[in-house]
């Protein structure tokens, strides 16, 4: 496994690198959200845990990721890219006219987007029902889905969480980007919805908190949440909004950096700490 | 039964029906042997809708996600993008006004196979009050892109839109009502989505109508044709996508037009309608519907009266139309 760890950690900092070169192509986009989701994303992709196939991305067998903070878009982008879905070239067409690269993922436009995202909420009741479709045709197929924790505001999905709970969904693993930041500040101060783990506990979840950042803890949490039968897992994923270049947001006097890409001048900057 | 023109939409001249929610229902368990691909998703509802006859029938495909409409919708989403055939139904108050922002992006915007079923839809439930009308549904569905939009207006048309909307890949609307409405079609007929039928021929004005004003329609014509007014009347049970052709031919041959719906006047078919017109042919055009309001408790026969919705208002609106035209 260490081997595949380090191997893991080297595709990780290329993902790093796609988002912040794509945002800063794309001249707006969420680069900061992008890259605390980061070793999750890269874990899910190229950890072993996802079966899929860039080749066929609509294969009915797939395990399915559904990135409901659709802002984070750049992330999952670069990942699809580094599996193969679409050319690595493509990343820089990022939110611009013609691209199925949009802002927010469109699963009419680009093979390996699992759902429609971008208002928040909504990705985990889409994850049930694919896990419930699991269920009726009887398949062995997972569904993975982020969320992030300001989106843990939304209503719908703690009716998610109560009817994968009510199913008994084993086949569904949520994970929460727990970046502490939203738009306007902090997320516990914005609507403070802590103790997440032991609201999804209350609905029937199997949970498992983690430093998200770090790979190991990131694939040991994936492994654990494999073997775990009979309730869907929760992973908390506590992680830094802008993880990999933190020294950059700190000396640009802005750690949260919502929805702002990092100007031109600062790629290179920025470039090199993710390296 | 009371009279034809002064009676409520639901006292009509036509024979007895059931009620298009109880045709949804019987019409969805058959289909369940023709689709095994079927899942149904209920939010708590089911022995209202009418789809606890399918759930009955086939526990393993029938899933009862408690009252919450927006997660209903998701998970119909999710079904369906896992490759089944999702149908979601509730008060059409509740599955539209609640749910919209899931059926715009969970649904419409990836275009799904998602089937939506609103029952209770209008004033004509009654005593329960104006939170459990859905009044304003078809506006909303309609302002979904690539959404289907059905209202039948008998038994009958219900069994076959219900039956047509599985053979329509994509997401659809189907609105359907509690009481036992008038019977406008014979057992068996069949309606083709899309297609407007032409249920009374008439030379003069055309009244349009869908839902349970079909059958006030028809009344309506009765009473103009003793006094020498020929009326036409079609059942525009396909909203959306609209049937221009037909809508041109009334324009044109009859040089007026009335639409009558159990809808708020904002949006519903005399919007969609009227828009149409405008650009294809314009005639003189008279409304029978809400209006801008809310409804109230009450019987479903006193709510039709007082807010209009009988073959007299219909009669009185076609007539304004048919002088219109003349002036």
């Amino acid at each position: 496994m260490s081997a595949n760890l380090d191997q893991l950690k080297v595709t990780a900092k290329i993902i790093r690198a796609d988002i912040l070169r794509s945002t800063t192509a794309a001249g707006s986009g969420h680069p900061s959200s992008s890259l605390s989701a980061t070793e999750v994303v890269t874990a899910l992709y190229f950890g072993g845990f996802m079966k899929h196939d860039a080749k066929n991305p609509r294969w009915p067998d797939r395990d399915r990721f559904i990135l409901s903070k659709g802002h984070a878009a750049p992330v999952l982008y670069a990942a699809l890219a580094e599996s193969g879905y679409f050319p690595k070239a493509d990343l820089l067409t990022l939110r611009k006219l013609g691209s199925p690269l949009e802002g927010h993922p469109n699963y009419k436009r680009l093979g390996g987007v699992e759902a429609s995202t971008g208002s928040l909420g909504q990705g985990l009741s889409i994850g049930v029902g694919q896990a419930l479709a699991a269920r009726v045709d009887k398949k062995d197929f997972r569904v993975f889905v982020m969320t992030g924790d300001g989106e843990l505001g939304e209503g719908q999905i703690w009716e998610a969480a109560a009817t994968a709970g009510k199913y008994k969904l084993d086949n569904l693993v949520c994970i929460v980007d727990r970046n502490h930041f939203q738009q306007t500040g902090a997320a516990e101060d914005v609507l403070n919805m802590d103790p997440i783990d032991g609201k999804f506990a209350a609905f029937g979840w199997h949970t498992i908190t983690i430093n998200g950042n770090d790979m190991g803890e990131v694939v040991q949490a994936f492994q654990r949440a494999q073997e775990f039968k009979g309730q869907p897992t929760c992973i908390v994923s506590l992680t830094h909004k802008g993880q990999g270049i933190l020294p950059l947001l700190e000396k640009l006097g802005d750690t949260n950096f919502h929805g702002k890409p990092l100007p031109e001048k600062y790629l290179e900057e920025a470039l090199a700490l993710v390296k | 039964m009371a009279m034809a023109g002064g009676s409520s939409a639901l006292q009509s001249k036509r024979p007895a029906g059931k009620a298009t929610r109880d045709a949804f229902g019987r019409a969805l368990e058959a289909l369940g042997a023709d689709y095994p691909n079927l899942v149904v998703v209920d939010a708590d509802v089911s022995n209202s809708t009418r789809t606890e006859w399918f759930g009955k029938k086939y526990p393993d495909r029938f899933f009862n996600v408690g009252i919450a409409e927006s997660n209903l919708v998701g998970v119909a989403a999710g079904l369906a993008s896992s490759g089944k055939t999702a149908l979601v139904s509730s008060f059409a108050a509740f599955i539209i006004c609640n749910a919209y922002d899931q059926l715009r992006m969970s649904v419409a915007y990836p275009g799904l196979d998602v089937k939506v079923v609103g029952s209770h839809a209008g004033i004509s439930i009654g005593e329960d009050g104006a939170s459990q009308m859905g009044i304003e549904d078809v506006a909303l569905a309609c302002a979904l892109p690539d959404f289907v939009v059905l209202v039948p207006a008998d038994d009958t048309s219900a069994i076959s839109l219900t039956q047509g909307m599985f053979k329509h890949i994509g997401p659809v609307y189907l609105r359907v009502g509690r009481p036992d409405v008038p019977r406008i079609y014979p057992e068996g007929t069949q309606l083709t989505i899309g297609k407007a039928n032409v249920v009374r021929p008439g030379k003069d004005v055309t009244i349009i109508a869908n839902g349970l004003m079909v059958g006030s329609a028809l009344d309506a014509a009765d009473t103009l044709a003793a006094e020498g007014i020929d009326a036409r009347v079609v059942d525009m049970h396909t909203v959306k996508p609209l049937d221009r052709a037909t809508l041109e031919a009334a324009a044109r041959e009859t040089g007026a037009l009335v639409i009558a719906e159990e809808h708020l006047a904002h949006g519903g078919l005399g919007s969609v309608v009227a828009m149409a017109v405008a650009e294809i042919h314009p005639v003189p055009i008279r409304y029978v519907n809400v209006g801008d309001q809310f409804g109230e408790s009450g019987t479903p026969e006193g709510l039709l009266e007082k807010y209009g919705l009988t073959a007299d208002r219909v009669a009185q609106a076609t007539r304004a139309a048919f002088r219109a035209k003349k002036a």
